[in-house]
């Protein structure tokens, strides 16, 4: 009785610590943190009086928006190839689980000296929205790709059956009847690669660079929310504004994660 | 006869679309071996990975990343004994003790905890924990424990996340086999089901060294990254992943080129973490 009693008060204790962390990191953030959001942080243009994140966070919607658009019509058709087309045991898929597998392991830091090397000076883009958003891509391609490998892979059989059935065709399948009922699990994946982008710094301070400029164009520098953050608190001299950007940032994720849970919730429901 | 020509086109595009990733992969060696691996050879291997000093504006300059190596090793090692214990009880409390509606409350928070920003916990580590360590062990705060602390929280939802889900796939009867031979709730969780989930308990700790290899922006603000071999907790350390953001943004030349053989030598660190996770994730699927 003794020994079980002691097995759960350590199993109690490490939830308590585990949640108690994670309860101190957010609620020390958001209660040092919201006292300093104030207009003037919203401003158009940033100074270095007013320190302001509006850049930042429209450079930051910039960012995330158009590495979506590159990145998940990638991962969702290799998702259509690795589970719809490939036959079992084909050598490419393999290859390419591999590659999807090594990808995610990569950190940031060793992307980010990647996008400085082939972007940056090998293509010649320099320090701009192109190179950040390209070396985002490949970044959030492994979760993309996953996501919809999962989500194809509920999908029911009966209904690429029951499809073929009625003389439809592979590609007529795929985008009528799997990808809608897929949709929830793969958008879901999608919202969670916007959330690694928002974060991300190591892998855009060399390839996006700091900015504080609203980018003109593709090839102007920027920088994102994350990296804005990062400057502030390395720099030292804008505690306050780290603390309230720490804060817009935690509620940019906080919407993200609340966004995925509750599609793949509905994907749970739909399949079942 | 159209329908058909299309379906061929599409699966191209698939196809196409599925070789974006190795070849991503592949560039990424390239370019990374490429602009490192010439400054090994030329600086020599051992000297490389064995000298204990860097020092990179000296003249003649030296690069040698043996700090930064065992730095690594040491923070994650640490990040290990703080992390694993916590984040396997942790999972075994969610898949085993914990209510269902407290389970709808705690599972989202384990995901938030994996995707706040890094450079979130690194701020809130440089104004919550340093303090205290200022207090307690002296010195600037910014120390190896500090860094040890921070990463064994971070990689917390790595391995709850995994471990979790494993302890879920086993078998229900395994459970109530043990319940029926008289065991207690906790001895049959701990002595019949957590044991049978364990290659996925050991996969979600790889996951997570190679999360604490990995972390930069964090430990870059509380670490202290003194290039100095790790000898104390109480001393600051440096990271190979810190040694290339803290230095990158002015090397150049031979500087330069040591950051990006850095950069390989922690990325053979992640191929070998990688490489053992696959073979016991592929193990555990048979």
């Amino acid at each position: 009785m003794m020994a079980s009693k002691l097995t759960r008060g350590f199993i109690y204790l490490a939830a308590a610590i585990t949640f108690g962390s994670l309860f101190y990191v957010v609620g020390f953030i958001l209660i040092k943190g919201i006292p300093y959001l104030n207009l003037d942080m919203f401003a158009w243009k940033y100074t270095t009086d007013n320190v302001s994140l509006m850049p930042s966070l429209i450079t930051t919607l910039i960012v995330v928006g158009m590495t979506l658009v590159i990145a998940t019509p990638i991962g969702v058709f290799t998702g259509f190839y690795l589970v719809e087309y490939a036959k079992k045991g084909n050598k490419v898929v393999g290859i390419v689980r591999i590659a999807t597998d090594t990808l995610a392991a990569v950190p940031s830091i060793v992307y980010g000296l990647f996008g400085m090397l082939f972007f940056v000076t090998f293509l010649n883009f320099q320090y701009s929205v192109l190179a950040g958003v390209l070396t985002s891509v490949i970044m959030v391609l492994p979760l993309i790709i996953r996501s919809t490998e999962e989500a194809l892979l509920a999908v029911n059989d009966s209904l690429r059956e029951a499809s073929f059935a009625l003389g439809a065709g592979k590609l007529r399948t795929i985008f009528r009847v799997i990808l809608p009922v897929s949709m929830p699990g793969i958008l879901s994946g999608v919202i969670l690669a916007s959330g690694r982008v928002v974060g991300e710094t190591a892998a855009l301070l060399y390839t996006l660079g700091s900015s504080t400029n609203l980018p003109d164009s593709l090839f102007s520098s920027g920088r994102t929310l994350a990296l804005h953050m990062y400057v502030l608190s390395s720099e030292g001299m804008h505690v306050n504004e780290s603390y309230a950007t720490g804060v817009i940032l935690i509620v940019v994720v906080l919407m993200i994660n609340g966004l995925s849970t509750f599609l793949s919730n509905r994907l749970t429901k739909g399949t079942k | 006869m159209k329908t058909k020509k299309l379906d061929g086109f599409m699966k191209g595009v698939f196809f196409v679309s599925a070789l974006t990733s190795v070849l991503a992969i592949i560039l990424i060696c390239i370019f990374i071996f490429a602009g490192g691996v010439p400054f090994i050879l030329d600086y020599g291997l051992s000297e490389f990975l064995f000298g204990q000093k860097w020092s990179p504006s000296n003249t003649p300059a030296s690069f040698g990343i043996l700090p930064m190596i065992m730095g690594s090793l040491a923070v994650t090692f640490g990040a290990i004994i703080v992390g694993v214990p916590i984040g396997i009880l942790t999972s075994i409390f969610m898949a085993e003790f914990c209510p269902v509606w407290l389970h709808k409350i705690l599972k989202p928070a384990v995901n938030l905890m994996a995707a706040i920003p890094s450079i979130v916990y690194g701020f809130f580590a440089l104004q919550a924990i340093v303090p205290i360590m200022r207090q307690f062990v002296g010195g600037t705060g910014m120390n190896m424990l500090t860094a040890i602390i921070l990463l064994g929280i971070m990689i917390l939802p790595t391995i709850i996340g995994l471990s979790e889900s494993s302890i879920r796939a086993v078998p229900r009867s395994y459970y109530t086999g043990s319940m029926a031979l008289g065991a207690t709730h906790e001895r049959s969780v701990m002595r019949v089901v957590v044991p049978a989930a364990k290659s996925g308990i050991v996969s979600s700790v790889i996951l997570g060294i190679g999360r604490a290899i990995g972390e930069t922006m964090a430990v870059v603000l509380i670490a202290g990254n003194q290039p100095i071999m790790p000898e104390s907790l109480t001393l600051g350390v440096r990271t190979l992943t810190t040694n290339i953001v803290l230095e990158m943004a002015y090397a150049s030349g031979e500087h330069r080129e040591a950051l990006i053989a850095t950069a390989v030598v922690l990325f053979v660190f992640i191929l070998i973490i990688n490489g053992t996770f696959l073979i016991i994730k592929k193990k555990g699927a048979k």
